[in-house]
């Protein structure tokens, strides 16, 4: 569970990431800081206290059946409404966070590694293996959007494991990419060309200076990344590719709900609006991470 | 568009592409596309050959019939499945050549006739949902940049909350306002434009936030270059600076993007065309994997990466002819 606390850390980032100075600095922090950026930190801790701590907002068990109550629209009630066999979609929709965000974080996980053991050994080796790793990625980028997480769908069947994979092939080919840049970047500063003048060996210089050199603006990659894989695997369970129903997750209670749109709107736009807002603040948070790490810089 | 104004802003030492270099460098990029094409298609028949479960069970109506000895050799026989996997995957790229896509594991009728009628219907509403985006990301550029602090900074937060919003999402929602309470449109359906425009809106209103954020940088850009104030100090007004002069330096990164946008609203598109319930190429996607139809999966899949990759020459192409300055050894695939 301790991994779903993550993006916590990630919205108070910007606060560490300045050496902790004088009183005048941290004002400075907080003023330049926009309202946009402490909404959606409040909300991103919101979300992740949901996806650790349910039972903190929970108002009735979220798979409880109760035919009497079907269809009751959002009111003092039932926040949210409930749905067609009468389950309360507020508590639904908290009880899906969990596994919403973990998918988001082991899809952009594995994403990560994959591209990064692909984009690092690229930016390292010679141009040999550098070219071939390059073509590779370039077919696989043949497959755009979605495509690549299908066909690995395709391959591994569905359920909530292959989704997780799926989108974290998927997303494999941009962070190789990105990081093959970084890699080559940091392969080229005056520090690693120093440790090889100093003749240390290659695989330290690869383990205790290009890797965390690279490895350091991860932070904002990830933070960018979990947004768009809670956005993918979610797409996934829409389609009844990823996590199957009665499963309180935010993609396939969307996919429940599309088919009462005429006569129960709110059975699909909250899990929809949870979707959103995961996205949406990491989204935020990311793009303030990167700001603050060029203005560093 | 002109190069002559591109050119004026040149500093690199080539200026202008002879016809034949152009010729020359565009075999050689089509050559390129064509192989990823290729191993895409490659990599794509052995990953789907690997596919644990037996394909006889798929072709003979799922897991629950229970088939004949003969009957299975038979159904092997017909499709070419008794072949090794090497042999196979030869006959396919050869009848590939002629147009020949195989036969559909469930449909049992080639998969050109499975398809076809699937392709245009997907290439209009990912056409109708290009147009949009760009609209609403150009009306987005032209009426918020520079337009001092507030409307500025309400462009960018709209910009990244549309660019952060699930397609899924806004199609449901969108139905639900536009088809459901107000009756504008229908909610499903493939009859005419009208069941075309909040399909297409969903899949827009997510990328037009890409590209108004790629636009909106390069016309911050273009309105800070000397040629605007010149343009201005000659008594242009201020919309005909930001029509003539700036727009055209905004649109060229923004094509770039159009380029992946297209692939990826092919592949979106599935979607739109479930919450919709119109026919395409996603759908069509999304059933064959369910239903372990493996060449409808590898047909579809193969059309995506071509028009992905077709339209990556072409822009790719396109931006070398209107600027000169592109290092032909640069990639944009």
């Amino acid at each position: 569970m301790s991994t779903l606390a993550s993006p916590a850390p990630a919205a108070q980032k910007p606060s560490k990431a300045l050496p902790a100075g004088s009183g005048a600095r941290s004002i400075r922090l907080v003023r330049s800081t926009p309202a946009g950026v402490w909404v959606a930190g409040a909300l991103l801790l919101f979300l992740v206290l949901a996806a650790v701590a349910p039972s903190l907002f929970l108002r009735q068990d979220p798979y409880e059946i109760d035919p009497a109550n079907a269809f009751q629209a959002p009111g003092a009630a039932q926040l949210f409404g409930t749905d067609q066999n009468g389950r309360d979609i507020f508590s639904r929709v908290i009880a899906g966070t969990g596994q919403s965000l973990l998918l988001g974080l082991a899809a952009t996980a594995i994403g990560l590694l994959l591209g990064g053991a692909l984009g690092i050994t690229a930016g390292v080796s010679g141009k040999r293996v550098d070219s071939a790793i390059c073509r590779f990625v370039e077919i696989l980028f043949a497959f755009p959007g979605l495509l690549l997480a299908l066909i690995v769908i395709a391959v591994s069947g569905t359920g909530v494991v292959s989704a997780a994979v799926a989108v974290g092939i998927g997303s494999a080919p941009g962070y190789a990419r990105m990081l093959r840049t970084q890699t080559l970047q940091v392969v080229a500063a005056p520090y690693v060309e120093t440790a090889l003048a100093l003749g240390r060996p290659r695989s330290h210089i690869l383990r205790h200076t290009i890797i965390p050199n690279v490895a350091r603006p991860l932070f904002v990659l990830v933070t960018l990344g979990i947004g768009q894989s809670i956005v993918w695997a979610s797409s996934l369970s829409f389609l009844g590719l990823g996590a199957q129903p009665p499963a309180a997750e935010w993609g396939a209670m969307l996919a429940d709900g599309r088919n009462y749109l005429q006569i129960a709107w709110w059975i699909a736009a909250f899990p929809g609006l949870f979707i959103t807002l995961a996205a949406l603040t990491t989204t935020v948070a990311g793009h303030h991470l990167q700001r603050r790490l060029e203005a560093e810089v | 568009m002109s190069t002559q104004s591109l050119d004026s802003l040149n500093t690199a030492p080539r200026t202008t592409v002879s016809p034949g270099m152009t010729g020359r460098l565009l075999v050689r990029r089509a050559a390129g596309s064509i192989f990823v094409l290729w191993a895409a298609l490659t990599l794509t028949f052995f990953v789907l050959h690997l596919t644990p479960g037996d394909p006889v069970t798929a072709i003979l109506g799922g897991a629950g019939s229970s088939p004949s000895a003969e009957t299975v050799a038979a159904v092997k026989a017909e499709y070419g499945l008794d072949q090794p996997v090497v042999l196979q995957y030869l006959t396919y790229l050869g009848n590939l050549i002629t147009g020949d896509f195989g036969v559909s594991y469930i449909f049992k009728v080639p998969v050109t006739e499975v398809l076809g009628p699937q392709i245009l219907p997907t290439l209009q509403l990912s056409g109708l949902a290009l147009t949009f985006a760009w609209t609403i990301a150009l009306a987005f550029t032209l009426l918020t940049v520079g337009r001092g602090r507030l409307l500025d900074g309400a462009g960018r937060a709209l910009e990244v909350f549309f660019a952060s919003l699930p397609p899924f999402w806004v199609g449901i929602m969108l139905a639900v306002v536009f088809a459901v309470i107000l009756g504008w449109f229908p909610v499903a359906g493939d009859d005419g434009f009208a069941s075309l425009v909040l399909p297409a809106l969903s899949l827009a209103l997510p990328l037009s936030g890409f590209i108004a954020q790629v636009t909106r940088s390069s016309f911050e850009e273009a309105l800070a270059q000397p040629f605007i104030l010149s343009a201005r100090a000659r008594g242009l007004s201020d919309s005909a600076v930001r029509l003539t002069h700036a727009l055209r330096h905004a649109i060229l990164p923004g094509l770039t993007l159009s380029a992946w946008a297209v692939g990826s609203l092919v592949s979106s598109a599935v979607v739109a065309e479930i919450i919709f319930a119109r026919a395409g190429l996603g759908r069509s996607l999304v059933d064959a994997i369910i239903n372990r139809d493996m060449p409808v999966t590898l047909a579809v899949v193969f059309i995506i990466a071509a028009v992905y990759i077709i339209v990556n020459l072409a822009v790719d192409l396109l931006y070398r002819v209107v600027d000169p300055r592109t290092s032909p050894t640069g990639s944009a695939a």
